[in-house]
């Protein structure tokens, strides 16, 4: 027996909808597969892994927590990804911005009003945009492969904040601990509502950039731009639109959001400078855009789920002892999985018996 | 083996009742044809009748769903071009598929399943060609090659695996008058040596020329079998198409010589981008208000680089070296000269002309995003799709655009109705200038019509343009003046009255520009 990929006339609309629930399905089984080699039972290991964080109110926020980051990036990145530009770096951009927007609260403290938190906000967006302005200008001027650039930028990046708390920003009050100074209050980013869980504003602005850009995609004329460059840079030239300014125009939005991501998560979640503030987030994002499909509200749902396997991940940690590693490892099959099932989109699945046969698959067709 | 069932089948290959289905299409439905050995066969048919679908069933690349071939008498199943090969039969398809990085002679050995020193090779090769008299030095590369030369590569690399049945797609659609006058004679040598030759054209001149049988096809089905030296070109072309094709009418030009020139081309020159494009060396060109002119040429001869030039795709350094509407344009952007008026149609169509997998509305805001701002966009950049779709609707109607759904993915309409919609996308502006390459590459008779009619009404209603072309039976159709292209040189304009095939030919030919009078004279 043979299997064949046959190619679609048009897109499949079913498999569009379809291959992220098929591939998250995919992933399950093979978890479940996963926990039992590990000595697990599969089916408990699932249930505090999946079900378990959603069952109490205060663990949705965590939720949220976890989520806000992941699709901000993720939009950011979708726009990258639809113009065909492989911004892999977001969790340098991230965390430049975490670094730019920490400027004012860790050199001046004592510089305290409720101007601070929306100068942080944008300082931390110009981090992040200027710091993905480099692979752009490679790419746009020298046609360096933006994917190995950005890529590197990211452990610049983080040893440069390696740097920082353990030297010239550390606190002088903090006993020698590799940290920045506690934000002071004017710099935190309020909770959205405190009397049920820790869920920061961070969420909000996650949703609002959602939507701003599925608008922009979806409804206007920079959406089409960005979607016509990406598949046909030709066709996009002969529109009379520009590859390198689209190649600056990607990398920015998503830096300034990845930047956007940053700053609210230290200023939100964390409180202060660490040698480490994200459980890979840039990284993650890029499976949320593409389980998303790469439309900023499937990327909203994407977020949740793989803030989901973040928390999960802690559960399962505290409560049936496997490793964190396993988070990594059901995040890397889910983007197998999700990859996978898009060939479902543009290709058919034809099985071809013995010759025989043939005859009668074909009438099938 | 051809001695043995000799007497009892002449027919080198049988085929009856072969179908093949994509989708809910029937691309070929029932086809029968044989083939006799020694003989040259047409296969006459409008694009999308099925001939491809049939050839590639034949050499085994496609798998028929139901129908059975017979070869020599025998009923054989070609599982794969290797089968098919194995078998004799050869194939020189429309579309090279050569390397330009490497020699001749690599690219036949690349071909070949054996483990034969590239110098035999091309030895063989060498001594081949020039028994066809078709001379080709094997140790050439291919990028320095002409476009005829690479079809002798083709041919010769066929030949090498010494095949009984030869297809042949389109193979005078890139070559010069001469040049497809050396292919008929190595072809009917072939002929006399007992080959068998499927030869695939939708020129009907050449089919009545050479070819002793013709099979046309028509919606996948076979419509006929006939004797084209028994027939005219216009009954032919009449069972190609159903029904009478319209002849296209050019109406005099009058008082063209005191018109306006619309589009101005001053010293154009362009170093090559690529190792294999072609420098363009200080071209000059004016179109005026109310003519079409026309540009000859074999392909890769540079009419991609000035198109690109043209439009705007590659800036000039000076902006009076292109000028439009009397403003220079050299400077601007492809947008900014579609705002003095100008239109531009490129040669290839999905991506190029258009997105492949957007819809026909989005496909409509590609090239008239800028020029229709007022009636597509609304505030902030916005579509409005309801005006977009409506003049995309509009177009089909005009153009006769046949599709399967209401918007489809532009990928998903035929070649031919791809290009009426591409073309009329442009003609829906009114254009002052239009520039169109190939305008009508790969698309039915019916609808080739319909565009050079469109065309011609253009320029009589006091637009200017321009179209390069390797069809020259369509540019005589349509131009007031023809140009040569060759090496990125362009000729003088030939008045319509003044030019013949021969003289074109010559041009096309690299016969130097403005020396036309003494070449004449040699040939």
């Amino acid at each position: 027996m043979r299997i064949e990929l046959v190619k679609r006339p048009e897109q499949s609309k079913l498999f569009s909808a379809l291959s992220p629930f098929i591939a998250l399905g995919l992933t399950l089984v093979a978890g479940a597969i996963m926990f039992s080699l590990l000595g697990k039972n599969p089916l408990d290991a699932l249930y505090y892994y999946f079900i378990d964080p959603l069952r109490e109110v205060w663990s949705l926020h965590e939720l949220a927590i976890k989520a806000a980051p992941l699709i901000l990036i993720a939009v950011g990145l979708s726009v990258c990804y639809l113009s065909n530009n492989w911004n892999i770096g977001a969790e340098g951009q991230f965390t430049i911005g975490a670094i730019t927007g920490s400027i004012l609260p860790v050199l001046f403290p004592q510089f305290q009003n409720w101007t601070v938190l929306p100068m942080m906000l944008i300082m931390g967006m110009a981090g992040g945009a200027a710091y993905a302005s480099v692979p752009a200008f490679l790419k746009a001027r020298f046609n360096t492969n933006e994917i190995l650039t950005s890529l590197m930028l990211v452990y610049v990046a983080q040893l440069f904040l390696d740097w920082l708390v353990r030297g010239p920003w550390r606190n002088p009050e903090g006993l020698n601990f590799p940290e920045t100074r506690n934000f002071h209050e004017y710099a935190v980013l309020p909770e959205i509502w405190s009397a049920s869980g820790r869920a920061n504003w961070g969420f909000v602005f996650a949703l609002v950039a959602a939507v701003a850009l599925w608008f922009m995609l979806s409804r206007t004329l920079k959406g089409f731009e960005v979607k016509v460059l990406g598949q046909s840079p030709r066709a996009g030239k002969f529109a009379g639109f520009s590859s390198s300014k689209m190649v600056f125009f990607a990398f920015l939005l998503s830096g300034a959001l990845a930047g956007l991501a940053g700053i609210s998560e230290v200023s939100g979640a964390i409180g202060q400078l660490r040698p480490t503030i994200s459980p890979g987030y840039g990284f993650a994002a890029i499976i949320v855009a593409f389980l998303g499909r790469l439309n900023p509200l499937g990327i909203i749902a994407a977020g949740l789920v793989l803030a989901l396997s973040y928390l999960g991940g802690e559960a399962a940690q505290i409560s049936i002892g496997v490793s964190d590693k396993v988070v990594r490892a059901f995040q890397g099959m889910l983007l197998f999985f999700v990859l996978a099932c898009d060939t479902l989109i543009h290709y058919r699945i034809r099985f071809i018996g013995m010759p025989a046969k043939t005859g009668e698959a074909a009438q099938n067709v | 083996m051809r001695a043995l069932d000799g007497s009892e089948t002449a027919n080198l290959l049988e085929v009856r009742g072969l179908t093949k289905i994509f989708g809910t299409l029937k691309a070929c439905d029932a086809i029968d044809l044989t083939i006799a050995k020694g003989e040259i066969h047409a296969l006459l048919g409008e694009n999308g009748a099925g001939k491809s679908t049939l050839v590639k069933m034949l050499f085994g690349s496609l798998e028929p769903h139901s129908g059975e071939i017979s070869w020599n008498g025998q009923p054989v199943r070609i599982a794969s071009p290797h089968a098919a090969k194995k078998l004799g039969i050869g194939m020189v398809f429309q579309h090279f598929s050569l390397f330009e990085a490497l020699t001749a002679a690599e690219n036949i050995a690349l071909s070949l399943n054996e483990d034969t020193p590239i110098s035999t090779i091309a030895a063989k090769a060498k001594a081949l060609s020039y028994s066809y008299g078709l001379p080709l030095d094997p140790y050439s590369l291919v990028g320095d090659l002409s476009v005829g030369e690479r079809q002798r590569i083709e041919i010769i690399r066929c030949l090498l695996q010494t095949p009984e049945l030869i297809i042949l797609d389109e193979p005078t659609s890139v070559l010069t008058p001469q040049e497809a006058d050396k292919l008929f004679e190595t072809l009917e040598r072939l002929r006399s040596e007992g080959k068998s030759i499927l030869y695939i054209s939708h020129r009907l001149e050449e089919v009545k020329r050479m070819c002793d049988r013709a099979t046309v096809l028509r919606h996948g089905k076979v419509v006929g079998h006939c004797d084209p030296r028994k027939e005219t070109a216009a009954s032919l072309a009449r069972m190609m198409v159903g029904n009478e094709v319209k002849p296209v009418v050019r109406p005099p030009s009058e008082g063209i010589e005191k018109a306006a020139s619309l589009l101005e081309v001053r010293g154009l020159s362009r170093k090559p981008a690529t190792p294999f494009s072609i420098p363009l060396r200080d071209i000059k060109l004016d179109v005026r208000a109310g003519e079409v002119i026309g540009i000859a040429g074999v392909a890769g001869n540079g009419q991609g680089e000035f198109f690109e030039a043209v439009s705007g795709e590659a800036l000039q350094d000076d902006g009076a070296t292109v000028r439009i509407r009397g403003k220079d344009a050299g400077r601007l952007s492809i947008s900014g000269r579609r705002l003095l008026g100008a239109a531009f149609v490129p040669e290839e169509r999905l991506g190029h002309g258009a997105a492949p997998r957007m819809r026909l509305s989005e496909n409509l805001l590609l090239s008239r995003h800028t020029t229709d701002r007022k009636a597509f966009l609304g505030p902030a950049g916005l579509v409005q799709s309801g005006a977009v779709k409506a003049a995309s609707q509009r177009i089909v109607e005009e153009m006769d655009v046949r599709k399967s759904a209401v918007d489809p993915e532009a990928a998903a309409l035929s070649g031919g109705n791809l290009q009426k919609f591409i073309i009329g996308r442009e003609l829906d502006r009114q254009p002052a200038v239009m520039v169109v390459n190939q305008p009508t590459w790969g698309v039915d008779a019916g609808a080739a019509a319909h565009i050079r009619q469109a065309l011609i009404e253009l320029a009589r209603s006091g637009s200017a343009v321009l179209v390069i072309s390797q069809d020259l039976d369509e540019l005589f159709e349509i131009s007031d003046a023809i140009a040569v292209m060759h090496n990125g040189e362009l000729s003088k304009p030939l008045p319509r009255a003044e030019a013949t095939f021969e003289k074109i030919g010559l041009l096309m030919g690299g016969a130097e520009p403005g020396h036309v009078e003494p070449a004449l004279e040699v040939a």
